[in-house]
């Protein structure tokens, strides 16, 4: 809501300046996003008039003026069109800065002396209309300050109000506040009842009591729409932000911004019978103000004629049945619309009107008449006309009952801390226009009826903390009653992933929770995606289902931005819509491309692989500790490398899968170089188990290697699994040192390298001892994998 | 041989130690005078030959050499050493002011850096961590947070929602009323989050971190949430920073407030307003959705942006960094 401080000021009567009213209201809950003066200084600017024009003896396009202005006369080289004799202008006077820096100075102009300048709109800041000098209404006083006849020495103040503060939607509403505020005066104007001249009464039908329990209509007949609208009304309306469209709108904004209460006004010769207000029927259609044909909602409700509709009760009128330049009667609205009757309307209709805004916040339920009278009286000075009776219809039992709020003083202290007496209260809730009756040691109060955000206790209570000041109640530090907020030791916190995961160098990324659905595709995760109702674009249309689109996203971007060696991650929910229903799994992923190492003076170096991915999943699993036992095993997805990809499980329950990514997926993103991939259940890596000791082995340990030729579809993890199985405990650790393909091998079998760490709990073992296990171990592998020892 | 004198050997011998130019040498030149068949030891063999009379002044002469030479010997060994390893350690030197070998460094998203330490204060405060669901359904984001439906108040928060009515959490305000829904008082929490508006411009994105903070205990005042903010927001930036509580809206709370802080700029130009965090006290009807009795019990409930409170603390200057990914940007929050 924006507002002039100067039009608030006739209402209350403070010494404060714009700024200290925007302070104050800031600190009362109507925060002012702005302060700003209505133009700039224009000391020196005076009202003159011309009082001679005569052609410049050296330049044809150039005029000498006499004009008056804080002198008597002075001569003026003018080369404006309208200059004219008898115009009024404004006159820069001599040591006069303009708004654009230009100091007025005495100068020649073609050899004719000027001792000013006369100015245009653009040239003092107050307007773009360049096409000449800036006229003024003939009764403006010749010497006046600019400033002063335009009353130009004021500020607006641009209030971004709360949804609760429907009251604070007019000057009326803000100046109540501010009187609150300030403990000053309250001029509230009294508006007298207009008299009729003519006795022509509008018939006015409610057929939607609850929606409009009340219709005030008022018939003025005669009146001149092409009178101009007074100068203050349109300058007033055009610092709260509205242009002025004749003096019948501008009078009902006008009382909008005054008073709080939306009008309207139809053109009396264009309805058929009197005003019906309904609501919608199914399949009914009207073309609205902006020209829009439009479907109307049943839930719309309609002010009609005999007819048709007219308008959207306080949202919008019609396009034909307004004021036109023709209208000489009208006949004018004045209603209150229940709140559930307007909400959402204008929304759904692509519209947002200052009408719909009041009313779907609330408008006082008591100000129709008052707001009546106050139209009917501006628009006999401005335009005329012959006003007829003011005709309410009214369902009392759908009007909102005025409240009484029971407030126990005892239970202010007790919510805000304070220590207040029940005077102090009453004399705050007082100052806000509320009546108070005293109830044991309570007190009654009635909130007056434009404050329809008072309703319960509470709702009182804050209204003591505002006046009082939120920094003037007192503070507590804090305290409390000692809990412990130790967590479980078999969570592994997330922040410890994160930074164990820093630790190793990946780079933590946020990307969007909502993809494209190519995007998913693209890596097969497309299947259970959630599609949203209302996306902000077709690149952000479904809820991920996986990590991946938002990292390949990344890399991408960054690799584009010139990276080259990176490692990053991501920790989030996905999104799934499947046969267990909807579920939001945490998911974690990792990717790293380029170099093992930044390069460096010692050689370039490795590119990362497979097993650098591997190795870091490991790391990962570790913090976790013997929750379970991982396992590896080759998988097919998509989006990976076939002969490079792995799923990962946990006592057998997968947990994800990573790899090297395919190399068509790579050349689809137009990536410079490859990148290896994970995708893992978060949830799960969390999961850890407690530490059990275990008392070691104190006797030692003895290795034997092994050489051992096998098929190469054979994986060397089930080989390990049959070596721990064969050998039993003595077995302590299988290591895989060497792994062999090519000459000396046959072409469809590997070599692999094992080295055993064979111990016993209990003792020393002998030679032989090892060598019986050996060969157990060697004849096992030869009858399952059909194993041979390289010879 | 017999002609040799143990001082002439001595003499002999002597020179080639000094010569000897490495420990192999060196040991050539012990092996040929002390070894079994060296010159020395074969002086002391022949010395049964002489008379007896001459033999212990000749043995001792032989002795005397012997030593000698045994003790120069191991003296330049202890010398060639020394020089091997000096050899050996110029030969290892390195420029140690070259780079070393990793890779680059990994590190939190600023935003959850942020988000960590927020968390750590109010763990320290007693605040556990809650959390919720990102899919919600009406009541919970918006019902039983005394919402109306269609209230004004709703279009404050530009919902995204799914074709079945579900929405995404607009922010974490609905984990109090899980929380509430399962626990009594005391209840003292924090809820940590992801929270979606359908708004993207310069300074929105359809996507942030809140913070929801909840207490209810009896006897929580509003002098007790003014208390606790400015301990949070003094900890959190490690200044004491002026911290000013305004009227403001929520319907989930009342009495509600919008905190400013004063904030200087990085010229040390003076503070201005910096809104960062709204609160207020729990409303009676959020309580009694939960069934909580509001004459027993009153609690209080704040909301931070996350984001908002990293671009303060480390001068970001523009929210939709934080989501561009970019690792020049990201790198410096290490």
């Amino acid at each position: 809501m924006k507002i002039n401080h100067q039009w608030l000021s006739a209402w209350v009567r403070t010494d404060l300046t714009a700024s200290e009213v925007a302070e104050r209201f800031t600190l009362a809950g109507l925060e002012v996003d702005e302060c700003l003066p209505v133009a700039p200084a224009l000391d020196g600017v005076v009202v003159g008039e011309i009082t001679e024009v005569q052609p410049h003896p050296n330049a044809d396009r150039l005029r000498v003026c006499r004009v008056a202005g804080d002198v008597d006369q002075r001569i003026i080289v003018c080369g404006a069109p309208n200059a004219r004799v008898g115009l009024k202008a404004p006159l820069a006077t001599l040591g006069t800065v303009l708004p654009g820096g230009l100091k007025i100075k005495p100068a020649r102009l073609r050899g004719v002396a000027s001792e000013g300048m006369l100015c245009s709109e653009p040239e003092l800041g107050l307007g773009d209309d360049a096409g000449g000098l800036m006229e003024l209404p003939a009764e403006a006083p010749v010497g006046k300050p600019l400033a002063d006849y335009l009353g130009l020495n004021d500020h607006i103040l641009d209030i971004d109000l709360t949804p609760n503060r429907a009251d604070c939607l007019s000057v009326r509403g803000l100046a109540r506040e501010l009187a609150a505020l300030t403990g000053s005066e309250l001029s509230e104007p009294a508006f007298e009842p207009v008299d009729p001249v003519i006795d022509e009464a509008p018939e006015i039908e409610l057929l939607a009591p609850a929606d409009c329990p009340r219709y005030i209509g008022r018939v003025i007949r005669g009146v001149d729409v092409n009178a101009a609208t007074p100068l203050w009304m349109v300058e007033t309306l055009r610092r709260c932000g509205m242009r002025s469209l004749g003096p019948i709108v501008d009078v009902t904004n006008y009382v909008l911004l005054e008073l709080g209460q939306p009008m309207h006004a139809f053109d009396l010769d264009r309805l058929s019978g009197g005003i019906r207000v309904r609501r919608a029927e199914p399949g009914e259609r009207m073309i609205l103000l902006d020209e829009r044909d439009v479907a109307l909602d049943p839930d719309m409700l309609l002010i009609c004629d005999q007819q048709r509709p007219l308008a959207i009760g306080g949202v919008i009128g019609g396009l034909d049945s307004g004021v036109g330049e023709n209208t000489t009667d009208i006949l004018l609205e004045s209603a209150w619309f229940n709140p559930a009757s307007i909400v959402g309307r204008a929304r759904r209709l692509g519209l947002a009107t200052e009408s719909a805004h009041r009313f779907e916040r609330g408008v006082d339920p008591q100000l129709q008449r008052m707001a009546m009278e106050r139209a009917t009286a501006l628009i006999l000075d401005i335009a005329g006309g012959r006003p007829g009776p003011t005709t309410e219809r009214a369902d009392p039992a759908h009007l909102p009952k005025p409240v009484a709020v029971v407030l126990r003083p005892d239970r202010v202290n007790r919510l805000l801390g304070t220590s207040l007496g029940k005077a102090q209260i009453e004399a705050i809730l007082t100052s806000l226009g509320m009546s108070i009756t005293a109830k044991d040691d309570a007190l009654l109060v009635a909130p007056p009826s434009a404050r329809r955000d008072l309703a319960i206790e509470v709702d009182l209570i804050e209204e003591v903390a505002r006046l009082v000041g939120y920094d003037q109640l007192p503070v507590r530090r804090p305290r409390g009653r000692l809990r412990l907020l130790a967590g479980s030791e078999s969570e592994i916190p997330e922040v410890r992933m994160r930074r164990q995961l820093a630790a190793r160098g990946f780079q933590e990324i946020i990307t969007w929770s909502f993809v494209s659905q190519d995007e998913l595709a693209r890596v097969g995760q497309q299947d259970g995606a959630q599609v949203l109702a209302n996306p902000l674009s077709r690149d952000m249309a479904v809820l991920r289902t996986s990590l991946l689109p938002g990292l390949l996203r990344t890399a991408g971007a960054n690799f584009r931005r010139g990276q080259h060696d990176f490692r990053l991650f991501e920790l989030g929910a996905c999104f799934r819509n499947d046969e267990d229903g909807f579920n939001e799994p945490a998911r974690l992923s990792l990717l790293m491309t380029g170099r093992m190492h930044s390069e460096h003076a010692s050689g370039p170096g490795r590119m990362v692989d497979f097993f650098d991915l591997k190795g870091e999943i490991e790391h990962l699993l570790a913090l976790n500790g013997v929750s379970g036992k991982p396992g590896f095993r080759p998988c097919t997805e998509s989006w990976l490398h076939p002969g490079q990809a792995a799923s990962v499980s946990l006592d057998g329950e997968s947990i994800g899968s990573f790899g090297q990514l395919h190399p068509e997926l790579i050349k689809q993103l137009d990536w410079p170089k490859t990148a290896f991939v994970a995708e893992l259940d978060a949830e799960r890596i969390r999961t850890a188990a407690l530490p059990v000791h275990r008392s070691g082995s104190r006797f030692p340990a003895v290795r034997r290697d092994l050489a051992l030729v096998v098929q190469q579809e054979v994986a060397a993890a089930d080989l390990l699994d049959a070596i721990s199985e064969i050998g039993g405990e003595r077995v302590e650790k299988c290591i895989v040192f060497d792994e062999y393909r090519g000459p000396g091998i046959d072409k469809e079998c590997k070599s692999l390298a094992i080295g055993l760490i064979i111990r016993d709990l209990s003792r020393t073992l002998r030679d032989d001892e090892v060598d019986a296990l050996i060969a157990r171990v060697v004849t096992g592998l030869e009858q399952r994998f059909g194993v041979k020892l390289r010879g | 041989m017999s002609s040799q004198t143990p001082d002439g050997l001595l003499s002999q011998a002597m020179e080639l130690v000094a010569r000897a130019g490495d420990p192999r040498t060196l040991d050539e030149v012990r092996v040929q005078y002390l070894g079994k068949k060296g010159a020395l030891t074969g002086l002391l063999k022949q010395l049964g030959q002489l008379p007896p009379d001459q033999r212990r002044e000749a043995g001792q002469a032989v002795n005397r050499s012997k030593q000698a030479l045994e003790a120069a010997i191991a003296e330049r060994l202890v010398a060639l050493e020394k020089e091997q390893l000096s050899a050996q350690l110029a030969a290892e030197a390195l420029d140690v002011t070259l780079p070393g070998r990793l890779h680059e460094p990994g590190g939190q998203h600023p935003v959850n850096r942020a988000l960590d330490r927020i968390l750590s204060i109010f763990a320290q405060l007693g605040f556990s961590v809650a959390t919720g669901p990102e899919v919600e359904d009406d009541h919970h984001n918006f019902g039983a947070l005394n919402f109306p439906a269609h209230h004004p108040a709703r279009a404050m928060h530009d919902t995204f929602y799914l074709p079945d009515g579900r929405l995404l959490r607009t922010h974490t305000s609905p984990v109090q009323i899980r929380v509430m829904g399962q626990t009594r008082p005391p209840v003292r929490i924090v809820a940590p989050g992801r929270v979606f508006r359908a708004d993207s411009d310069q300074t929105h994105t359809p996507q942030f971190h809140q913070v929801e903070g909840l207490l209810v205990d009896t006897d929580v005042t509003f002098a007790d949430l003014k208390g606790l903010l400015a301990e949070f927001v003094n900890a959190f930036f490690e200044d004491e920073l002026e911290v000013r509580l305004r009227p403001s809206y929520f319907p989930f709370t009342e009495p509600s407030a919008e905190v400013d802080v004063r904030w200087t700029g990085e010229d040390g130009s003076p503070g201005r307003w910096l809104e960062v965090l709204g609160c207020g006290m729990v409303h009676p009807n959020v309580l009694d959705n939960c069934g909580i009795d509001p004459e027993k019990y009153t609690g209080y409930a704040f909301g931070l942006g996350v984001e908002r409170f990293a671009m303060l603390r480390y001068r970001v200057d523009d929210l939709r960094l934080f989501f561009d990914n970019d690792l020049n940007f990201l790198r410096q929050f290490r």
